[in-house]
């Protein structure tokens, strides 16, 4: 039995002396006249960090780890700034009642933004620590450091610990947004990599996931999805699960579910309820999807890029190529299908789920069904990972509506069909590219039009309030899909332009890098296509456009790593025995804003099988100052990996009536025995303020592959997955 | 209802099941309260529920109680503990290899069986053995780096 009901804002900082730094208390104490008796404040969730009388320390932030290991980096953030040991500090994540809402995770925000505010107030409360240790030891405020917990002069000297000074008392103060922060090159604790503490919980079994979250009198909840997307409820036969014990059967409109005291039971009794519904053909069947991306109603074209006359440099281009590029709708796929717990009773609404947004999720709860939002409380806790948003939220709906049904606790947690199936996905893409280079082969001319799936903006419907009728709204939001299609080389004349469709097939969310990973893949795929036009080399092409010394540095850098040889493409000594060996070459600067990567790979392709094998994957990253290395390099392993099965193997299919790919063997991810040997090299910036690294190294992936099979094989694949019979039949 | 007697790291444990075809994940996790094995797909395609069944791994998602009856069952938990990890989950926590860690349970339970097995598995032999565990965070170089490790000491 977890005890995470029992945590409270009271239980956290209402208990004995403190020092509390939030950001809208309505008190404000300036920090030269600190009250050591003021009244305790009135608490609003708006508390960034307590530092307690026992010199411990616990930040509350609203931003969630979801495995990626920023629960850790946060707490060097702030263990940086205040001079307290990284041991000492406690983290509580996405909890409504409990922790101030600064943004959701997502985006690779959880750096940039969530350490960025964790640190202000970790500033703010170390320049409160030494000026009451000022006093305490007669010094000037700036003649003071913190170190180990103990606030000493600078030159030496005895001083005073961070546990003495706060004693009984309470301070509570705001944070104050010129706080002076720690400088960078004397950094001991951010940088360093240290040990993620949830790991050791997570290899022993004992990580307190939301999967084995239970209440007292808690009963286990399934859903009955319908047979098709649209079909209508038309019977349920309750009999047919009469010979499982203790289950109830709810049903709102076209919602069904079950209800039992054990789980095995409303597993069996959602698997064996006989249901009837109604036939509907809704969707175009993902076979041929490109052509349908093609010639559906576009509600808006938005002008992403438009600097030059990309129409007219390509008429005028000495030599001219184009190409389309295809990418399908894939799924978040999350090991463990999506789960929560709510409990509906008389004094509210609690949601225990693995969402990336708590707050979000709380609002347009609270909006769907109709319930205050301050009777809404959603507790984050960790789950399977979601790379964005998976089924969390919807579950969560589940849960909630189950729950008012019975009164009762209800865990719900989708089974995998449930998942694979009705998760929102991440949208296919389908890009036209032109290009033209002039007689030097430089680029003159890039005209990128994309087509995405799309809808009206806001809130994501949910699915189970959807069937159940009740009122919302129906955005289709999945996140910021045109960024990357324009080269990031001087190139004068250029032209991105999307036509965003008013409709979908399938429900919409953010997956991991959204519309950059198929953007990249089209932009430097493309980028490829026209060095081989010029007969160039990959690299030395794209060097040409490129004066940034920090883009330059990674591109260096991975050349090094690889051993690149310059030469073009395809490779003319490619055969090895029965195999077809080659290299290939992308860079990207995420979003353009963001992340320096350059990615290298070498593959081997057997022609008469199709089958590509990965030998090698090199990665150079640069992402500013590096808070925790090894959390970092953890990153971008996995992005890389992920993409590389979402560019072998992955591809939502379905007919005209629902998904069809509903499980590994319909929807297979990369396996151990297809994983390359990966070598990364981050290169650290302590002078750059630190960008997220969630996504961008995952967004060079498929173009890098691409290319080297082009390489190995003089073919160019321009549609993932890259699936042994695609190859096969391309080699053909 | 029936009874099922059987051993659970190291100690003998008596469960009833309304269903004799319940799988044995469920009766870990509910009646046992050993979270560790984790549901990933009821279909035996993903390795999150592995366990060992007298010491060999077996999707619990797919064993049903019944078929416990009289064995010896080990999960994660019985390898060892935080603060006195089994020299496999020391060299999956020394190598970090884990994001959400939804998987880690069946990594570390493949692990052992092929370790008990083979000692000193090539990378290749260690590749192919977890083949049937997926990972979706992408933790593959690491988790394999942890069971060459393991297979060192």
């Amino acid at each position: 039995m977890h005890n995470v009901t029992s945590i409270s804002r009271r239980g956290i900082l209402k208990a004995g002396g403190a020092l509390i730094i939030g950001f809208t208390f309505s008190s404000v104490l300036p920090k030269q006249a600190l009250a050591q008796n003021a009244p305790p404040p009135q608490f609003d969730v708006d508390s960034f960090l307590a530092i307690h009388e026992d010199g411990t320390v616990t930040i509350l932030t609203s931003h969630v780890d979801v495995g990626t290991g920023i629960s850790t980096a946060l707490r060097q953030a702030a263990a940086e700034e205040l001079g307290i040991p990284f041991e000492r500090f406690t983290l509580i994540e996405g909890d409504t009642a409990t922790t101030p809402d600064h943004g959701g995770t997502g985006g690779s925000s959880g750096i940039p933004r969530g350490a960025a505010d964790i640190r202000r107030a970790a500033a703010t409360a170390r320049q409160a620590l030494l000026d009451l240790a000022s006093k305490q030891l007669d010094r000037l405020a700036s003649q003071l450091t913190i170190v180990a917990g103990q606030v000493r002069p600078t030159a030496g000297g005895p001083g005073i610990s961070v546990a003495a000074l706060i004693g009984g008392k309470r301070f509570s103060m705001k944070v104050d947004p010129n706080a002076a922060l720690r400088d960078p090159s004397t950094y001991t604790v951010v940088g360093k990599p240290i040990l993620r503490s949830d790991v050791p919980l997570k290899c022993t079994g004992r990580n307190a996931y939301l999967q084995d979250f239970t209440l007292p009198g808690m009963l286990h909840g399934r859903v009955v999805r319908p047979s098709a997307i649209g079909a209508r409820l038309l019977t349920v036969d309750e009999s047919s699960i009469s010979n499982i014990p203790d289950v109830r059967v709810v049903r709102i409109e076209n919602f069904l579910g079950v209800v039992a005291k054990d789980e095995w039971a409303a597993v069996r009794a959602a698997r064996e309820l006989k249901a009837t519904w109604s036939d509907s053909q809704t969707l175009p069947g993902s076979g041929g999807l490109e052509s349908y991306l093609r010639t559906a109603s576009v509600d808006r074209d938005q002008m992403v890029v438009n600097k030059g006359d990309a129409t007219a440099a390509y008429s005028g281009a000495a030599k001219r190529i184009s190409a389309t590029y295809y990418w399908p709708f894939q799924s978040h796929a999350s090991l463990g299908p999506s789960c929560a717990v709510a409990d509906v009773n008389d004094s509210g609404t609690t949601i225990w789920s693995a969402s990336q947004n708590p707050f979000g999720l709380r609002t347009n709860l609270a909006k769907v069904f109709g319930i205050p939002a301050e009777k809404v409380r959603v507790i984050y806790l960790d789950a399977s990972g979601s790379y964005g948003t998976n089924g969390t939220d919807d579950v969560s709906a589940d849960a909630l509506i189950l729950s008012q049904a019975v009164r009762q606790p209800v865990r719900v947690q989708w089974m995998r069909h449930d998942e694979h199936g009705w998760d929102p996905k991440g949208p296919a893409q389908l890009l036209d590219m032109r290009g033209g280079i002039d007689a030097s082969g430089n680029i003159v001319a890039w005209d990128a039009e994309m087509w995405v799936p799309g809808g009206p903006p806001g809130d994501r419907a949910l699915v189970g309030p959807d069937l159940a009728g009740m009122m919302q709204g129906h955005g289709q939001n999945a996140g910021a899909m045109t960024q990357n299609a324009d080269p990031p080389y001087a190139v004068a004349n250029i032209r991105v332009l999307s036509h965003n469709l008013k409709e979908t097939p399938l429900r919409l969310s953010n997956l991991r890098a959204p519309g950059k990973i198929a953007n990249v893949f089209a932009a430097e795929g493309f980028t490829d296509e026209m060095a081989v036009a010029a007969k160039m080399d990959a690299v030395a092409f794209r060097r040409r456009g490129l004066t940034d010394p920090r883009a330059l540095a990674v591109i260096d850098r991975v050349t090094q790593m690889i051993g690149w040889q310059p030469r073009p493409s395809p490779n003319p000594a490619a055969a090895q025995g029965n195999l077809l060996t080659g290299r290939g070459f992308a860079y990207i600067r995420y979003k353009q804003a963001e992340n320096y990567v350059a990615m290298a790979m070498e593959v081997a392709v057997e022609r008469a099988t199709g089958k590509v094998t990965v030998r090698r994957v090199a990665c150079a990253h640069d992402c500013g100052l590096i808070v925790n290395p090894d959390g970092l390099r953890n990153q971008v392993e996995g992005c890389i990996v992920q993409t590389l099965s979402r560019s072998f193997h992955e591809e939502v299919t379905f007919d005209h009536a629902t998904v069809t790919s509903v499980d590994w063997g319909r929807y297979p991810i990369l396996t151990f025995p297809e994983v390359p040997a990966i070598e990364v090299a981050l290169i650290d910036r302590p002078d750059q303020s630190p960008v997220g690294a969630g996504e961008a190294a995952g967004a060079p992936v498929a173009a890098a592959l691409a290319n080297a099979i082009f390489d190995a094989t003089g073919v160019r694949l321009r549609s993932v997955p890259f699936t042994r019979a695609r190859v096969k039949t391309a080699l053909a | 209802m029936p009874a099922y007697k059987f051993r659970v790291n190291d100690g003998s444990v008596t469960v009833d099941s309304w269903d004799p075809d319940q799988p044995l994940l469920y009766v870990l996790r509910n009646s046992l309260g050993l979270h560790a094995a984790k549901f990933g797909c009821g279909l035996g395609q993903c390795g999150a529920c592995t366990v060992l069944l007298d010491g060999k791994a077996v999707r619990s998602c797919q064993t049903p109680v019944k078929q416990a009856a009289g064995r010896s069952v080990t999960t994660l938990e019985g390898l060892g503990t935080p603060e006195k990890p089994h020299p496999i989950q020391a060299a999956f926590i020394a190598e970090q290899a884990a994001q959400c860690g939804y998987c880690t349970n069946g990594m570390i339970m493949s692990a052992k069986a092929l370790l008990d097995r083979t000692p000193h598995p090539t990378a290749d032999q260690i590749k192919a053995d977890l083949a049937g565990n997926l990972c979706r965070c992408g933790t593959h170089t690491r988790i394999l780096n942890a069971v060459a490790r393991a297979a060192k000491v």
